[in-house]
């Protein structure tokens, strides 16, 4: 049986990360990621794992690294969170136009200024259209799980594609949780090696990242999002198969209580097992609310998302990131999926919970309120920065 | 390649886009984006070779009769060639259509 134990969620991404046998780490330390690498990098010292330790000067090399290391066909390695993704950010558009299954984990936090270390998901969003794989998850477990997931997934043949985890940053990297640990044969059943399409090898030289001319730029694109859209299959088909090996089935799109509910919270990471406490306290009141869980962020689950949702009178989404001058990214995503149909619901946008601003279970209840009001006075889609003084 | 970058389709692109071709950057006609093309006085001529070695292209090659002539199918046009010719023997001219 699978061993269950106490465990800091970022010990056991780094647990994870050795037991996917991954060839190359590169990461440089930043909080509230740190734990991870501090921990790869012991394991890795203490000769427990077969894998290069890159101690690289910076994010930007950290994800250059493994660009290089994964292009010659190595498994690769990195974490990182907010100023130092957005270091990175130029290698990340890098790694996935040249379709290099590499795995990060973010443990997301703010973006400066003013400086702030605590968790939300302003990070994420910098990046949110930098065509990899990305997933929001919500415990410790999910977190562990994701890493075998991961490769499995962005290594496949029909999919070559990068992927990011977040996780929040404190609310789960740096909180010790209940991990119940995969064995290895299993796990190495689940995750063969890796065997890449092209590879930078001397026997057989080819040319990677080469200039594109505006005549190609296009068709180069298309392929790369027709890619991305197309792996949705394939992400279904990895998350079933290791549901048959675990018991845990993961969705696009998860919901509670959300079938016959009039009013639908929309969260996405770890605020959604706090949203779904409010849901039981308003439910035992008598009220028609339910929770939609947004896991899959690209390639967003447009169908799943519209299936968790039309029936629904209305939709209170909370965004844990602010796109400044506009409103929150989930929000636009939620309304754009939306906008065919002729029956929708309304869809009231909160903006909380940013920079690890704690959202209780009371908040989401306010939250609700607020929204059916606004909506019942026909203010449809309203938006709004939550618990703000006045 | 076997056919121009404006006849692909998206569908026919590599993985990531890779060359699987080594070395086939020699077919790219980067001759088409001069303005200028050098032309060479050949009673000027000393034979010295300074266009070919400061020529960033590597457009110039020598001929049978020990002439140094500028390939227009990569020469960009950029007139170092001129520049450095020690008799003035080499103009660059407007390239007509």
């Amino acid at each position: 049986m699978a061993k269950r134990v106490g465990m800091e969620v970022s010990i056991a991404a780094a647990e994870a990360v050795k037991q996917a046998n991954v060839d190359v780490i590169s990461a440089y330390p930043i909080t509230p990621q740190t734990h991870i690498v501090e921990h790869l990098s012991e394991i890795v010292a203490n000769g427990e794992m077969d894998a290069e330790f890159f101690c690289v000067e910076s994010e930007h090399s950290a994800m250059s690294v493994c660009i290089g290391s994964e292009a010659t066909g190595a498994r690769s390695f990195t974490c990182t969170s907010a100023q130092g993704l957005a270091l990175m950010a130029e290698m990340t558009y890098i790694a996935s136009g040249l379709r290099l299954p590499i795995l990060m984990i973010v443990a997301n936090r703010t973006l400066s200024a003013p400086l702030s270390i605590w968790n939300d998901h302003s990070d994420a969003m910098m990046i949110r259209d930098c065509g990899w794989v990305q997933y929001f998850v919500e415990n410790g477990q999910e977190v562990y799980d994701h890493v075998f997931i991961s490769y499995r997934l962005g290594e496949d043949r029909n999919v070559l594609f990068p992927v990011i985890i977040n996780m929040d940053g404190f609310i789960l990297s740096h909180v010790i949780e209940p991990i119940e640990l995969i064995e290895q044969e299993k796990i190495d059943q689940f995750l063969p090696p890796y065997q890449p399409l092209h590879q930078l090898h001397p026997d057989k030289p080819i040319t990677m990242g080469a200039f594109a001319l505006p005549a190609i730029f296009a068709e180069t694109k298309k392929a790369q999002e027709v890619a991305l859209l197309g792996s949705m299959p394939k992400i279904l088909e990895v998350w079933k198969a290791f549901g048959d090996m675990t018991g845990r089935y993961y969705q696009p799109v998860e919901t509670y209580k959300a079938e016959d509910a009039e009013t639908l919270l929309v969260t996405m990471g770890s605020i959604g097992e706090t949203a779904s406490v409010a849901i039981d306290k308003m439910r035992e009141e008598g009220r028609s609310v339910g929770l939609v869980k947004i896991r899959l962020w690209r390639p967003f689950p447009f169908e799943a998302l519209k299936q968790a949702t039309l029936h629904a009178k209305n939709l209170v989404v909370i965004d844990r990131a602010l796109s400044v001058g506009a409103c929150g990214p989930v929000a636009s995503e939620v309304k754009a999926a939306l906008y065919g149909n002729d029956q929708r619901p309304s869809v009231y946008n909160f903006v909380a919970g940013i920079s690890g601003r704690d959202v209780t279970p009371f908040d989401f209840i306010k939250m609700v309120d607020k929204a059916e009001i606004e909506i019942e006075e026909g203010r449809k889609d309203g938006y709004e920065i939550y618990g703000v003084r006045e | 390649m076997t056919k121009p970058e404006s006849e692909w389709t998206w569908k026919e692109l590599p993985v990531g886009n890779v060359i699987l071709e080594p070395g086939n950057a020699s077919q790219y006609r980067t001759g088409d984006w001069k303005s200028f093309k050098p032309i060479l006085n050949k009673e000027l001529c000393i034979h010295c070779g300074l266009c070919y070695i400061f020529c960033p292209d590597m457009a110039y090659n020598l001929d049978a009769e020990g002439y140094f002539i500028s390939d227009l199918y990569y020469c960009k046009g950029c007139g170092i060639c001129s520049k450095e010719c020690p008799t003035r023997a080499i103009t660059m001219v407007v390239e007509e259509e």
